[in-house]
């Protein structure tokens, strides 16, 4: 047992901390934000870093690394509010389109943007719901529906679309440039990552995946970014702690940094303490969901649950510190925090992960001997 | 990264286990077993320490010089899991291997460590620590109990309170002042004080469970030989700093291990309870609950496992080992509580055949407002992460 940073990951964090710092700093992130949304074109920069194919094999142009050190860049990434498109990229989509080469060889390339089209109206993720039919009951093959909450679909250029299809379940690669397809921008309260709603009217696609292997496919890349989204949520966390503990450290008030204060000091070292909680189950998430262990799902929606509330409160606490400028557009905290929340809202709310692993916890075979 | 066991540690896990499964009493201290007191209970419990020992278990990681194993840190918290899941019962003197034995294998003379490290092992002598006193407890650089330097010997006079384990200890590590005159953290002096000189009076002291884990010692003029000093005299302050360092260190798996047996016994209340016509576990609520006891349960076994691998790759521990005892007493307040509230109107029974379970819960859950006391408070060690970790300004 070894849970500590190899050294190929601490590189990869540094490289990125690095080039994040350099080329994203918050201000940038900040006009990205306020302006009009990432830009498609700058997407290419990225991947040339090799990241995203970073878990893709080496012989599809990727650098044949895992999902552990996917994560470890989630955390940077979340540090510095990466505004681009590498959660539905790499992380929701890649895995998707293992059958389909040269697809994959074009996302490591940077040349495509990808994500991935699950939800329906009511946003609810799983492998069970398709909500987009292809249509057998139109007059013209192809995929008929709309899906939901698709993040960075402004941006991108292909959809992985979950479907109900003639024999079950099945993921479609539908590239999003035809003209039966059309695009909303949903408004979102965190604009560094921007949602879309999908609408399909006899759109053609590439059959990826069908069956119980869509649905398999669908619960891996489900697991794979609840904990990313965790790692991520870490990220978010860790910063919105140090910029707290920068200006407790700073900020006098009765002739003293009001960090001396333990109304203020204790709150901080309780949102230490939930993230480095946190930090442990992203860890373990991530190696289970490498391994495909059995207890991936359960690890992930752990992970991504107390991940998503020690941010939200972390990034809560750190606005509480800074006192009134903690409250203005101008300082960065507020967008920290819209990051933990929309973390906190996609994929299920802490109580709904909670939910499933209750069931794993307390449903099933065993109470026979029950006490009235 | 790997969360597997490696090849050598599967394998003592292995025989571990085979060897507890063959060897553990069996309902050690369960509810409604028969439950052992006084000299029996310590007679048992020294002789299966004994026999622990003899079987390879204890003294893992300790040099085999003084007795120990030479066995990688890794073992130890094998060992640890194991004898938690197996509710076999722990070895008869905690603060000897946990507190003590430590101390003296890194700040202790040849001697010292020829001398009490091998009964510790083989529970031959019990240990208690003698730091808190009446006017001393966060604060406890501030005690008063002096040692008076007299030849060869010091003269020990004071008191000391919440003492554990001390009715029955043989030796207790021991802070007290030598230098009066000196800052407060460098007049201090560590000393091993035998428990059955002339002059060492302990008084039991009833807990809010109705248990008496914990005693007053009251210190009149205990002569004490100078070959007793860990350390250097007056150095005492960073003696007894290694000596929480490692209290923190093995406590921090051992209550991770009993909060995974309680919450499993937990999980089982919940299923095997029906109120309004339905099972608790049909609750939302009490699921919620639950799962989010779970959910820290884990965080705090990878925090472990985090900090074990730190330690074992650098030599030091890392920071987020701190945290574990932090996270535990709360998690463990709150789920005792819940256990509790399941109950519904039988946490009002303290036992008897209409209680559940013979009243384990409600003296798990007294007991449990000690854990965010004993050890140092949530409030102390909150201070320190802020401080030592976060480096915020001194709040005091
Ligand atoms: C079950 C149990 C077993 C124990 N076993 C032992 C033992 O074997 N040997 C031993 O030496 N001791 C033992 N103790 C004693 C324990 O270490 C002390 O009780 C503890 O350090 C607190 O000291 P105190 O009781 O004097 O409380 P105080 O220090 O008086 O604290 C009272 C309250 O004030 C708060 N407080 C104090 N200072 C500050 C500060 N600077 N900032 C914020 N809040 C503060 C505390 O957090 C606490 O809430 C045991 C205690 C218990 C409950």
């Amino acid at each position: 047992m070894d849970l500590s940073e190899t050294a190929e990951e601490s590189m990869l964090r540094e490289q990125a901390r690095e080039f994040l710092r350099a080329r994203y700093p918050i201000q940038r992130v900040a006009s990205i934000a306020d302006g009009a949304g990432f830009d498609r074109h700058a997407w290419q920069e990225v991947a040339a870093l090799g990241w995203a194919g970073i878990s893709a094999p080496e012989d599809a142009g990727g650098a044949g690394l895992g999902f552990v050190e996917e994560c470890v860049l989630g955390e940077e990434l979340g540090r510095a509010l990466f505004p681009g498109p590498f959660l539905t990229t790499v992380v929701l989509t890649l895995p998707a389109l293992t059958g389909a080469p040269d697809l994959v060889k074009e996302v490591v390339a940077g040349e495509t943007v990808a994500t991935l089209a699950w939800l329906g109206p009511s946003g609810e993720p799983g492998a069970t719901r398709f909500p987009i039919g292809a249509g057998l009951a139109q007059d013209r093959p192809g995929l008929y529906g709309s899906a939901w909450f698709v993040p960075d679909l402004a941006l991108a250029d292909l959809a992985v679309v979950a479907a109900e299809g003639p024999a079950g379940p099945g993921l479609w690669a539908v590239r999003l440039d035809q003209d039966t397809i059309s695009r909303q921008d949903l408004p979102t309260v965190d604009t560094t990552r921007r949602l879309g709603a999908l609408f399909l009217e006899g759109a053609l696609g590439r059959a990826l995946a069908q069956g119980s292997d869509a649905e398999r496919l669908l619960e891996h890349l489900r697991d794979r970014a609840l904990a990313f989204l965790a790692a991520e949520a870490v990220g978010v966390a860790s910063r919105a702690l140090e910029m707290a503990v920068e200006h407790a450290r700073t900020r006098e008030q009765f002739g003293r940094p009001i960090g001396a204060f333990q109304a203020v000091s204790q709150s901080l070292a309780d949102a230490y303490a939930e993230i480095e909680s946190a930090r442990s189950l992203v860890r373990w998430a991530a190696a289970s969901v490498a391994a495909r262990a059995p207890e991936s799902a359960r690890a992930a929606a752990a992970a991504k649950a107390l991940a998503s509330e020690a941010a939200v409160r972390t990034c809560e606490r750190s606005i509480q510190v800074h006192g009134g400028i903690g409250f203005t557009w101008e300082h960065p905290l507020h967008r920290y925090y819209k990051r933990a929340q929309w973390i906190q809202a996609f994929l299920g709310w802490p109580a709904e992960l909670r939910a499933r692993i209750a069931a794993s916890l307390l449903d099933g075979p065993g109470d026979e001997n029950e006490r009235v | 990264m790997d969360l597997r066991d490696s090849p050598d540690e599967a394998a003592f896990r292995a025989r571990l286990r085979e060897w507890l499964a063959a060897n553990a009493p069996a309902h050690w201290d369960q509810p409604g077993a028969e439950r052992l007191e006084g000299a029996e209970r310590l007679a048992f419990l020294r002789e299966w320490s004994a026999r622990l020992y003899a079987a390879g278990f204890v003294g893992l990681t300790w040099p085999s010089e003084y007795g120990g194993y030479d066995a990688p840190l890794s073992h130890h918290l094998i060992f640890l899991e194991e004898m938690g899941r197996s509710g076999a019962p722990e070895h008869v003197t905690p603060i000897g291997l946990g507190m003590a034995g430590p101390t003296i294998l890194s700040h202790g003379t040849e001697a010292q460590k020829a001398r009490y490290l091998r009964p510790i092992l083989t529970g031959e002598e019990i240990w208690c620590q003698g730091f808190s006193e009446p006017e001393a407890g966060s604060d406890l650089a501030s005690l008063r109990t002096r040692a008076e330097l007299d030849g060869d010997h010091y003269v020990v006079t004071g008191q000391k309170v919440w003492s554990s384990f001390t009715h029955e200890a043989d030796f207790c590590i021991l802070l007290a002042r030598s230098d009066p005159a000196a800052p407060r953290h460098s007049g201090l002096t560590y000393l091993i004080v035998p428990m059955r000189a002339p002059g060492v009076e302990v008084r039991p002291l009833r807990q809010i469970t109705g248990d008496a884990e914990f005693n007053e010692i009251f210190l009149d003029g205990v002569r004490v030989p100078v070959e007793n000093v860990i350390g250097r005299p007056g150095e005492g302050w960073n003696v007894a700093i290694t000596t929480l360092m490692y209290e923190r260190a093995n406590l921090a798996v051992m209550l991770t291990v009993r909060l995974e047996i309680a919450l499993s016994r937990l999980v089982d209340l919940a299923r095997t309870t029906r109120r309004r016509g339905r099972r608790a576990a049909d609750d939302p609520l009490v699921r919620d609950r639950i799962a989010e006891l779970w959910t820290v349960l884990q965080a705090l076994r990878f925090t472990n496992y985090r900090a074990l691998s730190t330690l074992m790759s650098t030599g030091m521990p890392g920071p987020e080992g701190s945290i574990v005892k932090l996270v535990w007493a709360d998690a463990n307040q709150r789920l005792t509580k819940l256990a509790l509230e399941i109950e519904g109107p039988s946490a009002m029974l303290s036992g008897g055949e209409h209680a559940v379970q013979d009243g384990l819960w409600q003296r798990l859950q007294l007991r449990s407002r000690g854990n965010s006391i004993e050890g140092g408070t949530s409030e102390i060690l909150r201070q320190i992460v802020a401080e030592r970790i976060l480096a915020l300004p001194r709040s005091r």
